[in-house]
């Protein structure tokens, strides 16, 4: 029995998830739907655990949903890139649920938590579909969910703050158009090739070519993934859909959905369209590196003048993205990797951030820097969670902040760009500014009269305290981190050596009369 | 390349500038209309526009539905971009779904669901000390 | 004990420390004898790990893995030995003066005051036997993340801006400069471990060197070299004790301490002198000396000028290094000893002057000397040790840096070296002089601070502010005649096997 589950794996997780989803609406109950919340987000991540263990060494799991072989059917396909996302995503996934169910209760409505739940656990389904699945269209599909799901989630800040609507409303429009801008990307890939599935894309998409068609596809999914990740200049939507959403779901947002994004982006770069093919290297080197550059100052200088910090943080989030592209457009394999742990390593980092934030807003209501001055003597344990976090944010030695950087400053260096270098030290000085700011008002000023809050409750801490630990541990001891990035870099790298052999489909299924040569 | 711009090219290609008229219009009517539910139309034009370029890639001339029948020599257009649009449809109908439904609330308590209303409350709430209110960034 | 854990115990037991010390906020008594318990533990440990040293061996530590390749690792060479023994010895000193300090200004806070000190002398610690620049590194950034609060713990305005000049210059130049030579040395030599002889030679451009060495050289903003100086004033917001210690001693010194072991050790002296690639470097310290001297010369605060007398010292640490000879070396290492030693000496004595009449402008201090004759008599030693004559130990330092800069054949630079110490004279020994030869001028107020009755005769701070300064003023003496035996713990470091000795 065991046995025949654990062959299921790749797709239980979130099979299980979706199942829960509806159970949670069902019952009515919140506590009930809380418990029923916690187990499937739990069982997703020992599943996602169980699976990163067995892909390390390089191997790779093939599933094939309803026992139709790839291409025909749908593949779930994980390697150590998508298991590394899987494991980061079911992680914060479960860590958050707990400090969930105490924040949500000042922010809305008994009544509604259990849609809240649905919502959530349908959210990270779709996440963790995003990263499971090895069909492009199946990627739509997942992206769709998480992103209807998240688009609700936003709204739920509402009760706290009205602007909570509009900023769901200008991420559901953002986010459709970037959803739909890489369907396109898609159909052109498909018109070409007549192939889903990635791995079958990628043989064929080598032997098409670069073609017009293939660069279109290129840039449209480019752009559309683009705007779900919010890179430079297309992030708009993101500071005001973290400033307004509730808090539990700002932190998971954060250290989740751009990185699942940005994951697919990967996917597409280097597995399916091979990193050599033109128009991907001009688009990276002159495209994407100097947004990426752009971002890392001008989001940077941005959050320096926030006075909300969920709002700077937000910000903060834009520029990190820019780090991770950064490293991606180096176009090196240490570069990916470099990309790669920053996406491990910002998961944590602004999970717990905008955890700690959360405890803020959960005891005195507001996140906004005046209202925090001197919290730090009466909240003792939650500032110290985001010191140590906007610690790991300026990259400071010990915080996983610091591994991150070192990798990007080693993979720009042996490109010889000494001024990739350069910059990207000088932006996290930035970030020091943005970190300062806030720990001389937490900890410098004096509190106003009469503030009677305490520390947050302990359900809340935990999560928070489980999320610094990691952003400590992991800086402490990369081994884990470190070789499951490289690992997952190399996967990326060498997808299709493992792909399916090319299989020729039936005749009758040719490119269609109208495909551009 | 270029020069094969004919009049023969266009027309054959029609499908294809269909595809991009629409998707103009709706991108434009997104990012123009001040109205939130113009917006929406506009988002579905945009994807129906999308639709149109899957599903026409599918038809093969002289195909019929992919129906099966007795004959094995029968030509038929590729089913899969149906089913794949079908799938986007649906995916359509909730975003339209939840957009309407995030119009409603937004209706409800800001008594306008035109952007530029919207923006001046936000400035109003940003400049008057609201508990959580701060600049808002619409850049 | 086996070295291994001594070294491991060493930097442990202060961080250790650190949780008594919390708990113990609200028993003043248990809590300041925690920490002298601890400096002294903590010293008698460096003095065993002392001997193994000067028996030859080399004790080693190995932490684990940070990354693949780099290690929390360390190794106990006699540059480090030697400002680890300097760094705990004078911390017990301080603790003492500590006490007197805080109690005698009733300061608030003192709980996290002696915290963060823990802290700060256990990544002294870290760094003074750290066996790669990685080690360093990260030890390097706890000690200036640790030492925030103490700069900003008066929590004033001043206090806080004071600090933000503080971490930002200190944050600035190690992530933005001294990260990124790190990181290039890694992807060029392939490791970051200390290596007598260096690790770069062969591995990278010699045109690229002086390159190199600038970021190392800027990027180590606690060696307070122009223009990157500008935090160490800004600290002296910062309560007298921690001014102390931790810019006479523990911060500034690490700063040179890195600055000598990235010349001599990652860099490697012959590869500097056949290349030239310091040659830029002694010209910078140089002008850092002479500028900070004349600076020095027009602050009435008495803070203030020692700050700028402590970048100009400092600066004399650099150029030894910078020289590229053995003798500079030899010098340079000597005179962190010395100079911390005197400069302790003087904030200590400064602090006591604080504390006793709230004073803090030279002007002000017209007569004192009089009034506080133990604490003049060692400002007088310690500046004397500073200016460097004999008998002070002092004295010796300057002799090495003078022999090493005529053995680089820089007559230049022995001039620098001359004229500094005129100018030292001309800033230091205008304060003892009027401390003890003029008048008072208008009415002394001598109520505030511990010594509240106005009259005639000795008006001394607390019994445990002037002690300290004392016993430092009779180490200057000491450390003339023991300066042997630092020259034997250098000598293996200065003078490998094969070169010359003078």
């Amino acid at each position: 029995m065991l046995s025949s589950l654990s062959a299921h794996m790749p797709v239980l997780q979130v099979i299980v998830l979706l199942i829960a989803a509806p159970l949670c609406a069902l019952f009515g109950n919140r506590h009930l739907a809380w418990t029923i919340a916690f187990i499937a987000a739990l069982a997703a991540f020992v599943i996602s655990t169980f699976l990163l263990g067995s892909v390390l060494d390089g191997s790779v799991i093939s599933y094939h949903l309803g026992g139709w072989a790839p291409p025909w059917g749908i593949e779930y396909r994980i390697d150590a890139a998508n298991a590394f996302v899987l494991f980061i995503v079911s992680l914060i996934g479960v860590l958050v649920l707990p400090y969930a169910r105490q924040s949500i209760e000042r922010e809305f409505e008994a009544s509604t938590h259990t849609y809240f739940y649905t919502c959530y656990l349908l959210c990270l389904t779709g996440l963790l579909g995003v990263a499971a699945t090895g069909d492009a269209f199946n990627v739509f599909v997942f992206l769709e969910i998480s992103s209807l799901a998240t688009y609700a989630l936003v709204a739920f800040g509402a009760k706290r703050d009205k602007r909570a609507l509009t900023a769901a409303y200008n991420y559901l429009i953002m986010g459709t158009i970037g959803a739909t801008f890489f369907v396109i990307g898609i159909g052109f890939l498909y018109m070409v090739t007549g192939t889903l599935n990635m791995a079958d894309l990628a043989v064929r998409l080598a032997e098409v070519g670069d073609t017009r068609v293939t660069r279109v596809a290129f840039v449209f999914i480019l752009v559309g993934m683009g705007l779900k990740l919010a890179m430079f200049p297309l992030h708009l939507w993101l500071p005001n859909a973290y400033s307004y959403a509730p808090s539990a779901i700002t932190a998971f947002l954060a250290a989740t959905a751009t990185k699942v994004a940005l994951y697919v982006l990967l996917r597409f770069t280097f597995t399916v369209f091979q990193f050599d093919f033109p128009v991907q290297e001009l688009t990276f080197e002159y495209v994407v590196m100097p947004l990426a550059l752009v971002a890392m100052f001008a989001a940077s200088i941005a959050a320096v003048f926030q006075k909300d910090v969920k709002r700077l943080l937000a910000y903060s989030s834009v520029a990190q993205v820019g780090y991770m592209l950064l490293g991606v457009a180096l176009l090196t394999e240490a570069g990916l990797t470099a990309g790669i742990i920053h996406l491990f390593n910002h998961a944590v980092t602004k999970g717990a951030l905008f955890l700690a934030v959360g405890c803020f807003v959960y005891q005195i209501g507001s996140s906004r820097l005046g209202d925090l001055k001197g919290i730090g003597k009466t909240m003792p344990w939650t500032t110290a969670a985001l010191t140590a976090g906007g610690l790991s944010l300026i990259g400071v030695p010990l915080t996983v902040g610091f591994i991150s950087k070192w990798y990007l400053i080693q993979a720009s260096l042996e490109t010889g760009s000494l001024w990739i270098a350069g910059l990207i030290v000088a932006s996290s000085l930035i970030a020091v500014v943005y970190v300062w700011r806030i720990v001389e008002v937490a900890y410098l000023e004096p509190a106003p009269e009469g503030r009677k809050a305490k520390e947050a409750p302990l359900s809340m801490i935990l999560p928070t305290y489980a999320l610094v630990a990691a952003s400590l541990y992991f800086g402490i001891n990369s081994e884990l981190t470190s070789s499951a990035a490289s690992q997952a870099a190399k996967a990326l790298y060498s997808a299709t050596d493992l792909a399916v052999p090319p299989m020729q489909l039936t005749p009758s299924d040719p490119p269609s009369e109208g495909a551009v040569q | 390349m270029w020069d094969e711009m004919t009049v023969e090219f266009f027309v054959n290609h029609y499908n294809y500038w269909m595809t991009v008229i629409l998707m103009m219009i709706g991108l434009y009517v997104v990012v123009s209309r001040g109205n939130l539910v113009k917006k929406i139309v506009g988002l579905n034009l945009f994807q129906t526009s999308v639709f149109m370029l899957y599903i026409s890639m599918a038809k093969i001339l002289g195909g019929t539905a992919p129906i099966l029948t007795d004959n094995p020599n029968e030509v038929y257009s590729n089913p899969l971009p149906h089913v794949l649009i079908l799938t986007a449809i649906v995916v359509g109908v909730a975003t339209t779904a939840l957009g309407l439904a995030l119009i409603i609330r937004i209706r409800e308590s800001f008594d306008t669901i035109e952007e530029d209303e919207i923006f001046d409350i936000e400035q109003q709430m940003a400049k008057t000390s609201h508990p959580h209110a701060e600049t808002p960034n619409k850049c | 004990m086996s070295p291994e854990l001594a070294i491991t115990l060493t930097i442990l037991l202060p961080a250790a420390a650190t949780l008594l010390l919390a708990v113990l906020d609200k028993r003043p008594n248990l809590r300041e004898a925690v920490s002298l318990l601890t400096a002294g533990a903590l010293f008698v440990i460096v003095l065993g790990l002392l001997q193994t040293v000067l028996d030859g061996a080399q004790p080693t530590a190995h932490w684990f893995d940070v990354l693949p390749g780099l290690s929390l690792a360390f190794e106990i060479e006699p540059l480090g030995m030697l400002f680890g023994v300097v760094a705990a010895g004078l911390w017990i000193v301080t603790a003492l003066y500590s006490i007197g300090y805080m109690r005698g200004n009733n300061e608030t806070n003192q709980t996290r005051f002696y915290i963060c000190f823990a802290i700060a002398i256990s990544a002294a610690m870290g760094i003074a036997f750290a066996a790669n620049m990685f080690t360093l590194f990260i030890f390097y950034e706890v000690l200036t993340l640790s030492t925030y609060p103490l700069v900003a713990h008066k929590e004033t305005d001043v206090a806080r801006k004071g600090a933000r000049t503080y971490l930002g210059i200190l944050i600035t130049t190690s992530i933005g400069f001294q990260l990124v030579a790190i990181v290039w040395t890694w992807v060029v030599a392939g490791t970051l471990d200390f290596e007598q002889g260096g690790i770069l030679a062969d591995k990278i451009d010699p045109t690229l060197l002086p390159f190199l060495l600038a970021l190392y050289a800027f990027g180590i903003g606690k060696a307070a070299l122009m223009p990157f100086h500008r935090w160490l004033p800004a600290a002296m917001v910062a309560p007298t004790p921690v001014s102390a210690l931790l810019h006479a001693v523990a911060v500034v010194k690490a700063g040179v301490f890195t600055m000598l072991k990235v010349g001599v050790y990652i860099f490697g002296i012959d590869l500097l002198a056949t290349t030239g690639a310091a040659d830029w470097l002694m010209w910078v310290a140089a002008f850092s000396i002479l500028a900070a001297s004349i600076v020095a010369m027009t602050k009435d605060n008495l803070k203030a000028r020692l700050a700028y007398s402590t970048i100009s010292q400092l600066s004399y640490i650099t150029l030894g290094m910078a020289l590229a000879t053995s003798l500079g070396v030899m010098g340079g290492a000597m005179h962190i000893a010395m100079h911390a030693m005197g400069k302790i000496t003087l904030f200590m004595c400064a602090g006591a002057i604080y504390v006793a009449t709230h004073k803090t402008e030279i002007s002000d201090m017209d007569g004192l000397g009089r009034l506080m004759p133990f604490t003049y008599g060692a400002f007088f030693i310690g500046a004397l040790s500073i200016i460097g004559l004999p008998p002070l130990g002092g004295a010796w330092s300057k002799w090495y840096l003078m022999l090493g800069a005529a053995d680089a054949g820089q007559i230049i630079m022995m001039g620098v070296f001359m004229v500094s110490s005129l100018l030292n004279i001309a800033y230091l020994l205008p304060v003892v002089a009027r401390g003890f030869f003029m008048g008072n001028t208008g009415p002394l107020a001598y109520s505030v601070g511990a010594a509240a009755v106005p009259s005639k005769g000795i008006q001394e701070a607390p019994l445990w502010c002037v002690v300290p300064p004392c016993l430092t003023a009779i180490g200057c003496l000491l450390l003339f005649f023991y300066a042997g035996d630092i020259y034997t713990l250098i000598e293996p470091v200065a003078f490998p096997e094969g070169t010359s000795q003078p």
